[in-house]
């Protein structure tokens, strides 16, 4: 299972959500708003930290680099381009949107 | 608004004291851009305007923006051009900056940083507040 998330944390419960129903060792991709999440001193910052232990947690470069967000990122966190999250959905049977 | 439109007919116009409240995060959403270009267009009233940036509002005046990957505008440089159309008054939540790991360096304005009670001292004194 590929988990998208593209709402900020600090807004909606989406990515909360997220990270309690999602089944271990499946991957969370964070897209536009969500990705503040996983940058250093953000509140959710230790939830993801903590989630790292079970899940894959993946930020989309572009939506870091349009925030001024690329070089507060997470260690353990794997950013990917555009064509890291076709090949993210492709190497998943199934995505969710937590919308 | 329309009070404004009279004002502007007479001889000497009233002065009121407005507020912009930001509190979404920019390119996520529209609020941040619209919000921005009304602020712009009140410059030409000749009002009391502030900005406050509290919550995710905040992350509208990061430093270092590069919207070319996603493909939108980045407006952020324009919150610079701001006291070119005399809006100087701009101010950020301490509780909403710390929650975020973000200090006053990070940001691409200078602004003033109020506590939360003095926040909301500011918004007791406005004629009219408008919230994005």
């Amino acid at each position: 299972m590929l988990n998208i998330v593209n709402k900020s944390a600090t807004e909606r419960n989406s990515l909360e959500s997220c990270l309690r129903m999602a089944s271990k060792g499946s991957a969370v991709l964070l897209i536009e708003d969500a990705v503040y999440a996983v940058t250093q001193g953000s509140a959710a910052a230790a939830k993801i930290q903590a989630a790292m232990a079970d899940l894959q947690i993946y930020a989309l470069g572009p939506d870091l680099d349009a925030r001024g967000m690329s070089a507060r990122v997470l260690d353990g966190v794997k950013v990917v381009d555009y064509g890291g999250f076709v090949d993210l959905v492709a190497e998943h049977n199934t995505c969710q949107s937590w919308l | 608004m329309s009070d404004m439109m009279e004002d502007m007919d007479g001889e000497e116009g009233v002065i009121k004291k407005f507020m912009f409240v930001n509190r979404k995060a920019p390119h996520g959403t529209i609020y941040a851009l619209e919000g921005l270009e009304v602020v712009l267009i009140s410059a030409a009233f000749d009002q009391d305007v502030s900005m406050v940036f509290a919550d995710d509002g905040v992350y509208e005046l990061i430093k270092g923006m590069n919207t070319k990957g996603i493909e939108v505008k980045d407006f952020s440089k324009t919150y610079r051009a701001l006291d070119g159309y005399d809006i100087e008054k701009l101010y950020v939540e301490k509780a909403s900056m710390d929650a975020r790991g973000l200090s006053e360096d990070d940001l691409i304005v200078d602004v003033t940083v109020l506590g939360s009670e003095e926040m909301a001292n500011l918004m007791a004194e406005q004629d009219v507040v408008i919230s994005y």
